[in-house]
């Protein structure tokens, strides 16, 4: 290194500058992303005007028109008004309705102890740093469905007022109808999908027609043979309580979905497992068990949770066969007299969408984040 | 030590025929196959003692019999004297008639609402998500109610009915009413003109690839064909006199009398399978362009490809490839989601009948067993095309 | 442990299906300590739940009635909320004991069906609504106009002869329960509504505005409506034909709710048969003597129970003197063979 300088060689750096400002900061953004060129700009100017037509009138709708219980003019009356949004008086008045159904006023607090059971067993399930995975597991999947059945039911000898099925309803048989469904389905479909992939020409076969023939027919024909033909397919005088036999219809429906879905995974997974586990000794239980399950229900996660958000969207349809889930109660309610406005079955329906929103888009949401966490890089 | 080893299969054999893999598979499925056996001689027996406990017959006799009540909304001839067959008919027609309607309709929307996902406009991608978040979350049953019973109520009563053209279409809350087109005699070769314009159409097409397979020249066929499916037909039009009277619909006591009557039901359900179905498609789409790799794009972008051809010739070809499977389960989904009729009282085959025709006749077996062959055939029918479809668009692997 | 839970579940979910011999109705009734009943979802006046979510109704009295007869005691019955497609399997299957739901009495369904129908409990013939503001004085005038039907029901079928027989042309707009039927109408997706008129009477007050509706003149249908019991167990079919009778024949004999207990003193042959204070006539159905007693008692007679749920006081509305489900010593139709 020579110590001569020459008078052109600048030998200190420049500052830093700011990028320009037609780069950064808002402008810059609004620049990249809305009106990077001339398609693009008449695009952002028709969403614009899009949002513009219909923000407002949905905002005054539900917020500034809307009839709520803490309103000024918060009677019926006022729902019934020409300028009147949506009616949420009437939703309110009807809640409990839609929560519990038929379900006896004093008797609710039996439904309320089921709810708390459910949250108290799922969360630490879901939870993936909590700890006593298995105890939760067997809270969730035996505990409660037992404690459930004893608790909403009666009768016999827990000492309660016995509650026939009859009278549930709600949002209540939803998530039953919803939680069994998804308890049932998923071992079903996991020995489904093991059955299609058997060296067993005849299980293969008896499994591959099982899960296409469900998959084939809509639920709704299901939920009919169900309620019309189970009858006729039992000995004589055998029946069936109505909201068991929609259980066994939505389980079987959805089972063979999950099955499709494992097998997804277990076609995932690498031969080299497959002969890693034989070449351990295991025998085909155990390499099931020990191995192949473990990852390919892991790959099968998004899978099965879009299975799940399928599920609980159609326990609605149960309605159709004469139970009064969710949306059945709602749908009873909005030709009501006491309540007859304008936009009363528009009310309900929003809140029933409401409902099934939450519950739909957490599961998603739940799902994307399970995907992340157990995503352990191994990606060919 | 070759004696020896024989003696030890033997023994293995006599001793340990459990332990034997073939052997345990080949009970196994004897007993399962047993058990089914046995498990459907169970169901069929107690069906058949139960319908003798009730005096039922058995049968497709019924299939002949009048039926005795009318359907609002048919494609083909039907009053109160048709039989139950012609009921099965005119189901499976109007099932059809919404599920491919609202195929094209919902592969549109979806298409659009899924590349504007991905549209590089901050505002566009965010409309497009918020739909697909809202719509996929939502259970169909209660989008059709809200469009059949919330947005009915707002249609206007048939005296105040809305009129578009003035004296031919009217909207009101018995749903659309149109001109009903009655071509003459000589629209016939139109209709000729029409279908040969498509089959020669076929036939350019193949010959423009193999061109281009062979020169390199590209042949400007979507243009060429879509001029000609306009031009020719309207010369033959002009030239054989062929005319269309319309016949409009009038105002009576009630409703309006002639023209064609597109009813609410068709028009809510229609409305929610699409906006259903295009939300799920969307995200396929999107799965399937971000399938493809981006070297892919760079690639085309070296070449000096503008932004459509990009598109068209290198994306999409390659991105259908990932979306056509999940594309046809949805299709078939629309199909069996079409079934949720029965709800809001659109004639299809759920509705007329499993529903009222298994009402009045009491056929219960057979009429639901012929429901779900409907819907299996038209499963194993469009899997078996799709089978077809794949193989054809299948990577070729050199 | 698990295990255990296992089959505690099992048999949980087995405890959910009863299981009922066909043979005799009577004895399972009485094991399992109550009626199971098949109603009539929503049909005000025959059968819908009250403000206190309790079952009320002609259909439902009827029931109650039998379990009044059976288990001295009206309140030991269940009611299954049926559509009209579920019916009459609810009943052959053995889900329930009784159907009491607004259904006609047909031949076809008397025979094909393997049910039997004990009586009628209420003469009705199918009937229209229509908006006031159309200006239709009769059903004559109904060419063209968009009939709202509930699906697989006579109605449904009568609708399509009338029409036919009068060469008259309309739109069937059919949907699966009444609820909804009644709310498209209201919403004006038809022109007339069209069910047996007791219900029309009933639905009209649910109408957003009732006072702008009527209902035509014509009745174009007999629709003798009753209770029915599967085919084949003639012990369960008498105790449910004679409880029938016994409310018209306590109502013939004046035994009313109010003064039963007054006429168990009577020296009228008649009263005393019926009330079981004479005479052995309970046993022969399998019941105490006191069987219509007990009804009378606790449900009261006919006369009370349609005053009750639709005679002229109620929002329903129908006046029964001179009308055909009068007592027949009245010039009505209600006839009941002698108790003796």
């Amino acid at each position: 290194m020579t110590d001569t300088s020459f008078a052109y060689v600048r030998d200190e750096m420049l500052d830093e500058q700011p990028a320009p400002a037609t780069s950064t900061g808002v402008i810059g953004w609004m620049k990249a992303n809305l009106f990077s060129d001339i398609p693009n700009t008449i695009m952002t100017i028709v969403g614009v005007v899009f949002l513009y037509w219909f923000i407002p009138p949905i905002f005054n709708f539900l917020v500034t028109h809307a009839v709520f219980p803490w309103s000024v003019e918060n009677t019926i009356d006022a729902c019934r008004t020409e300028e009147a949004g949506a009616c949420w008086i009437y939703v309110v008045d009807r809640f409990n309705f839609f929560i519990y159904g038929f379900y006896p006023a004093e008797e609710y607090w039996r439904v309320n102890i089921c709810f708390l059971l459910g949250a108290v067993t799922l969360v630490p399930l879901l939870w993936p740093d909590l700890p006593y995975k298995g105890l939760s597991a067997i809270g969730f999947f035996v505990v409660l469905p037992v404690a459930t059945f004893f608790l909403l039911n009666g009768g016999g000898f827990t000492g309660l007022a016995e509650v026939p099925t009859e009278k549930w309803g709600g949002l209540t048989i939803t998530l039953i109808i919803a939680t069994v469904g998804i308890v049932a389905s998923l071992p079903i479909g996991i020995v489904l999908a093991l059955g299609r992939r058997s060296h067993m020409p005849f299980v293969k076969y008896v499994c591959i027609a099982f899960i296409e023939l469900w998959r084939a027919v809509p639920l709704i024909t299901v939920l009919f043979m169900a309620s019309i033909m189970l009858p006729l397919f039992l000995p004589e005088g055998t029946s069936i309580d109505k909201l068991l036999r929609a259980l066994v219809g939505v389980s079987l429906f959805s089972a063979a979905y999950m099955a499709e879905v494992v097998r997804g995974g277990l076609q995932a997974l690498p031969k080299g497992q497959y002969e890693a586990a034989d070449a351990l000794g295991l025998n085909y239980f155990k390499s099931m068990y020990l191995i192949i399950l473990p990852q390919a229900l892991k790959h099968s996660i998004p899978g099965i949770v879009n299975n799940f958000i399928s599920l609980f969207k159609d326990t609605s349809l149960v309605s159709i066969v004469g139970l009064f889930d969710l949306l059945n109660t709602v749908q009873a309610t909005t030709a009501q007299v006491e309540w007859k406005s304008p936009h009363q079955a528009t009310t309900g329906y929003l809140f029933a969408a409401a409902m099934f929103w939450i519950f739909c888009f957490g599961m998603s949401r739940y799902s994307m984040y399970m995907e992340r966490r157990l995503d352990t890089g191994h990606k060919e | 030590m070759a004696k020896s080893q024989e003696q030890l299969q033997q023994t293995r054999s006599a001793t340990s025929l459990i332990y034997d893999p073939k052997f345990r598979s080949i009970a196994f499925q004897i007993l399962l196959l047993v058990g089914l056996v046995v498990f459907g001689w169970w169901i069929v027996n107690n069906t058949i003692t139960n319908l003798q406990a009730q005096n039922k017959t058995t049968g497709f006799d019924f299939l002949g019999i009048t039926s005795g009540f009318n359907i609002g909304f048919t494609l083909i001839e039907y009053d109160r004297s048709s039989t139950y067959f012609d009921v099965f008919v005119v189901g499976i027609l109007n099932t059809l008639l919404v599920a491919v309607i609202g195929i094209i309709l919902a592969t549109l929307l979806g298409f659009t609402i899924g590349i504007a996902r991905l549209s590089n406009n901050w505002i566009i991608a965010r409309l497009a998500t918020v739909y697909i978040e809202v719509i996929r979350n939502i259970p169909l049953l209660l989008q059709l109610f809200f469009w059949y019973f919330a947005v009915l109520k707002t249609m206007p009563a048939v005296k105040d009915s809305i009129e578009f053209v003035t004296g031919s279409v009217y909207l009101n809350n018995r749903g659309l009413y149109v001109p009903d087109p009655n071509p003459n005699d000589a629209f016939v070769w139109v209709q000729v003109a029409i279908v040969a314009v498509i089959i020669g159409g076929f036939f350019l097409h193949r010959w423009a690839r193999i061109r281009q397979e062979q020169t390199g020249q590209r042949f400007p066929f979507v243009p060429v064909f879509i001029a000609s499916v306009i031009v020719i037909p309207a010369i033959i039009w002009l030239l054989s006199g062929a005319r269309i009277d319309l016949d409009y619909p009038i105002l009576g006591r009630f409703n309006f009398a002639g023209g064609i009557q597109i009813p609410p039901e068709f028009v809510a359900l229609l409305f929610g399978l699409v906006i259903y179905t295009a939300a799920f498609i969307a995200e396929t789409v999107r799965a399937g362009i971000l399938a493809v790799n981006t070297g892919q794009t760079e690639a085309a972008q070296s070449l000096g490809l503008k932004n459509s051809d990009r598109l068209n010739l290198v994306i999409i070809p390659q991105a259908m490839r990932v979306i056509v499977p999940p594309l046809t389960s949805q299709y078939l989904n629309l199909t069996k989601n079409s079934s949720l009729a029965v709800a809001i009282g659109y004639p299809d085959i759920v509705n007329v009948f499993m529903g009222t025709a298994l009402n009045q006749s009491g056929k219960a077996v057979e009429v639901i067993f012929m429901t779900m062959m409907v819907y299996l055939t038209l499963s194993l029918f469009t899997s078996v095309i799709m089978n077809i479809y794949n193989a054809r668009v299948a990577l070729t692997e050199r | 442990m698990k295990k255990q839970l296992v089959t505690l579940a099992l048999g949980a979910a087995l405890g959910l299906s009863a299981s009922a011999a066909f043979a005799d109705t009577l004895a399972d009734v009485q094991a399992k300590g109550y009626l199971q009943c098949g109603v009539s979802p929503s049909t005000p006046g025959f059968a819908a739940p009250d403000a206190n979510n309790n079952w009320a109704g002609l259909d439902v009295d009827f029931c109650r009635a039998m379990a009044a007869a059976i288990f001295d005691d009206p309140q030991a019955v269940r009611f299954t909320p049926l559509t009209s497609k579920e019916r009459f399997t609810a009943l052959s299957s053995g889900e329930i004991d009784v159907l009491s739901r607004t259904t006609t009495w047909t031949m076809s369904r008397d025979t094909n069906l393997g049910i039997d129908f004990a009586g009628v409990t209420f003469y009705d013939g199918q009937g229209f609504m229509v908006r006031k503001d159309l200006g239709v004085s009769s059903a004559t005038e109904l060419s063209g106009a968009a009939i709202c039907i509930e699906a697989g029901t006579t109605t449904e079928l009568n609708a399509a002869d009338y029409f036919s027989s009068t060469g008259m042309e309309y739109n069937a707009v059919v949907f699966e329960d009444q609820d909804e039927v009644v709310k498209a109408y209201d919403d004006g997706r038809c022109d007339v509504f069209t069910t047996d008129s007791s219900a029309l009477a009933a639905e009209r007050l649910s109408l957003a505005n009732p006072d702008e509706n009527m209902i035509l003149p014509e009745i174009i249908s007999k629709e003798p409506l009753g209770p029915s019991v599967r085919q084949g167990d003639d012990l369960w079919f008498n105790i449910t034909r004679w409880v029938y009778f016994a409310l018209l024949e306590s109502e013939e004999l004046g035994i009313t709710q109010a003064n039963v207990d007054d006429m168990l003193g009577s020296d009228n042959p008649g009263v005393r048969r019926v009330l079981g204070v004479e005479g052995d006539f309970g046993t022969a159905i399998g019941l105490s003597n006191d069987w219509a007693y007990k009804v009378i008692k606790h449900v009261g007679n006919y006369n009370d129970i349609y005053e009750r749920h639709v005679g002229a006081n109620t929002p329903v509305g129908i006046e029964r003197a001179g009308s055909v489900n009068d007592l027949w010593t009245r010039g009505g139709l209600m006839y009941a063979p002698p108790i003796r």
